[in-house]
Order: C-alpha cells, then sequence, then structure tokens
C-alpha cells in the first residue's frame, strides 16, 4: 500500500509512480474535492489576464500575420511563388497539410478511442486534446484551399447542383479527402461542443458579471445536469465517440490514398493507411505534450495532469513510433521483395540519394530517439520529454516530406529529374500556421474550461455512489446501509 | 441523524431570505427542492422515492452520477433509434448522389470503366453515413432534452448554482400523485436533504 493513496492535505506533488504494480496511482492529487475542482481549472478562466498570456498570443498572433500575408502574396501571384515544379508538383504544401492533419488524430484518439476502452486517464487531457484537433484541422485545410490556385472556386470540390451542371468525381480520392476532412471537422467541432456544454454550466453559474453570465449561459444551452438529460448525454457522447473512432481511421486512411492509389513507386503501396494512422497517432501526442507541458506548468495544473498521464502518453508515443519504425523497414522489404525495379530504386534513392538527409534525420528522430521512452527515468523526466516531443514533432513534419518529394523528384524520364528546394513562401506559410495554431489555442485556454470539470469529477472516488466518506464529507448521511447494492 | 435544515434554518440571512420567497408562492409550487452533498446519499434518497412510489422527481448533478437511472427507474435513452434513422438517411443519400452523379447527371467513360463503381464510392458511403449520424445524436440529443431551455423552475433554488459544482440536488415534483407538501418535505428531511424549498413553477 502506497503513500499515494491517500490525498497529501498539504496540497504538494508527491510523485504519484507507484512501486506496487497491483495499484493504479490516484487520477487526481494533492487531497482535491469536487469544489476544489471545479475551483481550479474555472479560475484559470476567471482570474485577470496575465501579461504572460498576452505576450504569447502577441507573439502568436504576430506570427499568424505572416500566414495571413503569405496567402496574399500567394492569392495575388499564383501558386507559382512556392516551390513546386515539375516533376515535384507536391511539396510543402501538402506536407503541411498531412502534418497537421495527423496532429489533429491524437485529439480524436484521447478523446473517442480511449473513452471506448474506458481509459479513465484521457479526462484530465481530453478537452485540450480536442481543441487541438480541431485547430490543427484548420491549419491543414488551408493547403488544399489554397493549393487549388483559385481559391473563390474552391467550393467546386464539393457536389452541387449548378448552372455548370459540373459535378465532381467520386472515384478520385482527392475528392475522397473533401469528404472525409470536411465530415471529420464537423464532427470533431460536435464532440467537442457536447463535451463543453456541462462545463459552460458551471462557468454561467459562477459567472460573477452579467456578459460571461449571458454569453456563457447561451453556449450552455440551459444545461442544469438533469439525470434524465444525462442518460441521453452520456448515449449521445457514446454515440459520438464510436462515430468518431472509425472516422478518424478512415480520415489518414484516405489521406493515404491521395499517395497509394497513384502509381508511383514509394507512394503505391498498401501499408500506406495503417502506417499513415500510427504515425499520425504519434506526431499527435507529441503535439498534445507539448502543449500540455507548457499549459500544466503555466496555469499550474500539476494537480490533475499528473506524471501519470504524461508517463502513459509517453508509451503510446513508444508504441506508435515503433510501428512507424516497423513501417520504414517493411517499406524496404516490399521494394525488395516484389522484385520490381522501379520500387527498389525509389527506396535505395530514398536512402542514399540526394534527399537522404532528410530520410535519415526522419529515422532518427521517430525511431531512434523516441527509444529513450523504453527508460522509465526519461518517461518520467519532464525536459527529457518536452525535448522529445519536439523531435518527434521536427521528425513527422519529415516524414511526409520524404514521402512526398523524394517519390516525385526521380521521374519515369530521368531528364526530368531535378531536385526540390522551398521558396520563401514556402517557409513563411507554413510557419504562419503555427501562429494561427497557437493563437487559437490560446483563446481556447483563456476563455473556456480547459479541462473537462465533470469527467475530471466523475472519476473521484467520491463521485462513485456507493462510496463512503470515511469522515468530514457526509455528516448528513441518514445512517450507513440499508440498502442493497445488488442492482450493479 | 445529524441535523437537518429547513428553510428556517439556513446558513446565511441571505440566503434564508431567498429560500422564504421562494416558499412563498401563492400557487401550487412546481417542485420541492433540495440538496445532498455526496452522490452517495443522493442515490439513497432516490431509491426511497422510486420504492415509495414517486415517479415525477429528477436529480440535478454536476456530473454523471452512474448508475442512477436505476435507483430512479428510468428506462434507458432512445437516442440510438435517432442516430440509427441518421446513418440510414445518411447512407442513402450518399447512394442516391453517387448514383445520380456519376452516373446520370455527370457520366465519364474513363477507359470504359463503370461509371457507379461501388468499390471506389465506399468512402464517400462511409463518410455520409458518419456525417448524418453525428447530426442525429448531436440534434437528436437536444432535441430530447427539450433544449435549449434557458429557465427552468428548479433553476429558482438560492443554491442552484453549486448544482453545477458540489451539491446533487434532489427535486420532487408537485405534480406527482403521491405529492404532499407535507409528507414529502418529512421523506426528504428524514433521508437528510439540505435546504429544502418549494420552487414556484
Amino acid at each position: 500500500m502506497s503513500a499515494a493513496k491517500t490525498p497529501d492535505p498539504s496540497g504538494e506533488i508527491r510523485n504519484d509512480l507507484m512501486e506496487d504494480p497491483r495499484e493504479r496511482a490516484p487520477l487526481v492529487l494533492g487531497g482535491q474535492n469536487f469544489h476544489t475542482v471545479s475551483n481550479k481549472v474555472a479560475g484559470i478562466v476567471e482570474e485577470k489576464t496575465s501579461l504572460k498570456w498576452i505576450l504569447g498570443l502577441g507573439l502568436a498572433m504576430s506570427i499568424m500575420l505572416i500566414l495571413v500575408g503569405s496567402i496574399g502574396k500567394l492569392v495575388h501571384t499564383g501558386i507559382g511563388v512556392w516551390g513546386n515544379n515539375h516533376p515535384v508538383g507536391w511539396a510543402w504544401d501538402i506536407t503541411g497539410f498531412v502534418f497537421w492533419i495527423g496532429i489533429g488524430h491524437a485529439g480524436t484518439l484521447i478523446s473517442a478511442i480511449l473513452f471506448l476502452l474506458r481509459q479513465k486517464w484521457r479526462t484530465s487531457i481530453n478537452r485540450a486534446a480536442e481543441a487541438m484537433t480541431i485547430f490543427a484541422v484548420m491549419c491543414a485545410g488551408l493547403y488544399p484551399a489554397f493549393h487549388v490556385g483559385r481559391v473563390w472556386f474552391a467550393y467546386w470540390l464539393f457536389p452541387f447542383p449548378g448552372q455548370m451542371g459540373l459535378w465532381p468525381n467520386f472515384k478520385s480520392p482527392l475528392v475522397w479527402d473533401v469528404f472525409a476532412v470536411s465530415t471529420y471537422a464537423t464532427v470533431s467541432i460536435l464532440f467537442w461542443f457536447v463535451g463543453l456544454v456541462p462545463d459552460l454550466a458551471l462557468m454561467r453559474d459562477r459567472a460573477k458579471t452579467k456578459l460571461r453570465h449571458t454569453v456563457y449561459g447561451i453556449f450552455a444551452l440551459g444545461w442544469r445536469g438533469s439525470h434524465r438529460h444525462w442518460l441521453n448525454y452520456e448515449r449521445a457522447y457514446l454515440i459520438l465517440a464510436g462515430l468518431s473512432t472509425p472516422l478518424v481511421l478512415s480520415v489518414h486512411s484516405i489521406v493515404s490514398f491521395d499517395f497509394a492509389v497513384s502509381l508511383l513507386p514509394g507512394w503505391h503501396t498498401t501499408i500506406f493507411p495503417p502506417y499513415f494512422v500510427a504515425g499520425a497517432i504519434f506526431s499527435g501526442f507529441a503535439m498534445v505534450m507539448t502543449l500540455l507541458i507548457i499549459a500544466r506548468k503555466l496555469v499550474g495544473l500539476e494537480h490533475l495532469i499528473t506524471m501519470r498521464h504524461l508517463e502513459n502518453m509517453n508509451k503510446i508515443m513508444l508504441a506508435t513510433g515503433t510501428m512507424v519504425g516497423y513501417a520504414y523497414g517493411m517499406e524496404f522489404f516490399i521494394a525488395w521483395y516484389s522484385g520490381n525495379e522501379y520500387e527498389r530504386f525509389a527506396f535505395i534513392n530514398r536512402a542514399i540519394g540526394p534527399y537522404a538527409w532528410a530520410y535519415w534525420t526522419m529515422v532518427s528522430c521517430n525511431v531512434i530517439f523516441p527509444q529513450l521512452f523504453w527508460f522509465k527515468k526519461v518517461r518520467t523526466s519532464i525536459p527529457a520529454m518536452f525535448v522529445l516531443s519536439i523531435i518527434v514533432n521536427i521528425g513527422m513534419w519529415f516524414e511526409r516530406f520524404v514521402i512526398i518529394v523524394t517519390s516525385l523528384h526521380r521521374d519515369f524520364i530521368p531528364s526530368s529529374w531535378s531536385y526540390f528546394r522551398p521558396r520563401l513562401v514556402d517557409i513563411s506559410m507554413f510557419a504562419g500556421t503555427f501562429g494561427l495554431f497557437f493563437t487559437m489555442f490560446l483563446l481556447f485556454c483563456r476563455y473556456l474550461p480547459m479541462l473537462a470539470v465533470f469527467e475530471v469529477k466523475g472519476v473521484m472516488p467520491a463521485a462513485d455512489p456507493h462510496h463512503e466518506p470515511a469522515a468530514g464529507l457526509g455528516s448528513v448521511g441518514s445512517g450507513k446501509g440499508g440498502h442493497g447494492h445488488g442492482a450493479h | 441523524m445529524a441535523h437537518t435544515e429547513s428553510s428556517a434554518g439556513s446558513a446565511t440571512p441571505a440566503a434564508a431570505a431567498a429560500v422564504a420567497a421562494a416558499v412563498d408562492v401563492a400557487t401550487r409550487p412546481f417542485a420541492l427542492v433540495g440538496h445532498f452533498e455526496s452522490p452517495a446519499q443522493l442515490y439513497r434518497a432516490c431509491e426511497t422515492l422510486r420504492d415509495a412510489g414517486y415517479e415525477h422527481f429528477d436529480a440535478h448533478t454536476p456530473f454523471p452520477v452512474h448508475g442512477l437511472e436505476r435507483a430512479m427507474g428510468l428506462p434507458a435513452s432512445k437516442l440510438p433509434w435517432v442516430v440509427l434513422c441518421g446513418g440510414t438517411a445518411g447512407l442513402s443519400l450518399a447512394v442516391w448522389l453517387a448514383y445520380y452523379s456519376q452516373e446520370v447527371w455527370y457520366r465519364h467513360n474513363i477507359g470504359g470503366k463503370e461509371a457507379f463503381a461501388i468499390p471506389s464510392l465506399i468512402p464517400i458511403f462511409f463518410e455520409l453515413t458518419i456525417l448524418l449520424s453525428s447530426f442525429a445524436a448531436f440534434f437528436g440529443l437536444w432535441a430530447m432534452n427539450k433544449q435549449p431551455e434557458f429557465f427552468h423552475p428548479v433553476m429558482q433554488h438560492p443554491s442552484f448554482h453549486r448544482a453545477s459544482d458540489d451539491l446533487f440536488f434532489i427535486a420532487v415534483e408537485a405534480r406527482d400523485p403521491k405529492y404532499d407538501p407535507v409528507a414529502t418535505r418529512a421523506l426528504l428531511e428524514t433521508l437528510g436533504t439540505r435546504e429544502l424549498a418549494e420552487v414556484a413553477p
């Protein structure tokens, strides 16, 4: 029996990793009760705006302005301002698209798949991760929208009855992508909003000003925690989780079809869907980790986002990183085993050709460095996991770059061979998407409860209707026992 | 029984005044509302009310107290049927749209391949099924909950703002045939309900 079982009344954060493997570390530390959890999370939104936040938002918005400027230049001049050439017709644009879509996937994994698997530790991190999903999909959506060249015609991607009588080709993977990404964005927003409603009601009920009461009140839809409502609510949440799970797997599978359905060596492989999904979860967890390490420190959420949460995320990164490493190896095996000389050339060229530097950056960042997570010391060290999460973010960007550019730059006709170099607008636009992402994330942290308060309360021991408080809390009880527990 | 607070013995003068105001209703009240400090007490209270034959009562809690529906005698949610309809509509829409747009309205002969080729249309079918199922789950939820509903009588209870924080409310509606202003109050008091107050409709 470990001391971590009894909450520390001093509120000091102790190491909650248990020596006894039969015991699980508690998910909420520091002797919290329901009210202190509300105070902790809602307090972040209610306290006075800190200078740190204003400076952070200023920086993020400045970077976002770079995005606005880059897009202005792009739309005004045409997509020739990118370094794309022939044969490298897709480069940083699609790399950025796949990078951001992949990051979004961790949010859905945490909110939907871990929910279905009854992983209660998700409750402290799902809200922020879902928000991250939505913002990442926003960044991703910019690329295909502007890559069409004349962005004011981007709506032609959707099927609609118009006087042109023009319908998109539903057999094209790029049209599948339109359906998948727009469905994903819509369902993610619905799921996120459903999760927010009870916490918006909490914000409404705590509001000190008329404005806050009105605005939170409108979005809380009059939520009053009725159990008749909770019954429908929990069923809706379960169904949305059940729908999001195959959806998120389909989205990155369809993104990978953009490549796999083509006949290009290096793209035309059946391993792509699972490989892309594993990579997406891997990169997304790295981004959640980067954000939460900063956020929990800045706003003091160490009692709610504990070392157990961080360690679990590191374990998932280790698992998915290793899966990605397996996929890298299997691609080479199939290139050799297929006996197809074009396929073989594409992969040998990847490892020792002009882009070998990018390939080996990818392998070291995604496969070699994450192996450090086998060591518990690394998994439980905040500086180590922070550095590793950034390394993984970099590595996963390179993965998409390697897949896209190295497969394209050696065409079937050697006279078309070329080398892709990014131009200023390639770089500034990608950098600018980080500005958009962090602007949205900072606004979210400031105005919405960044932890799912009601879900965190629900995993505390006192939330169990058969939990009998040892002392203090329930002094008004009408005697212990007296009813059968057989109903459960 | 440690102690039971009735409307007269509330903690602060302001709360006492508010409780008195809430009690002082000319017409029949909407419900008798009180609260507990733990899910366990609420669970026992719900079981007792259910066994005493009450039907029109509700619990208001900061988070879903699992299993409470059994203590309250509530049936399971019907939402899955709404979602099934949504999903069926989504799949039908996708098949219809794909057939007419690919086969009828804008048919293209690409290498002699079938225009309405089902395997290559599965992603579209799948995504639209998911999309309309999610819409059904989302809008079905709020329709079944009859929300948005910005005012509800139970919100008049002076401590109801804590129903989203740390108190567990019980509300026995006056329309329940078993409801009796004196007997129901006495029953809830023996269960340890605090700050009992009648709220106006």
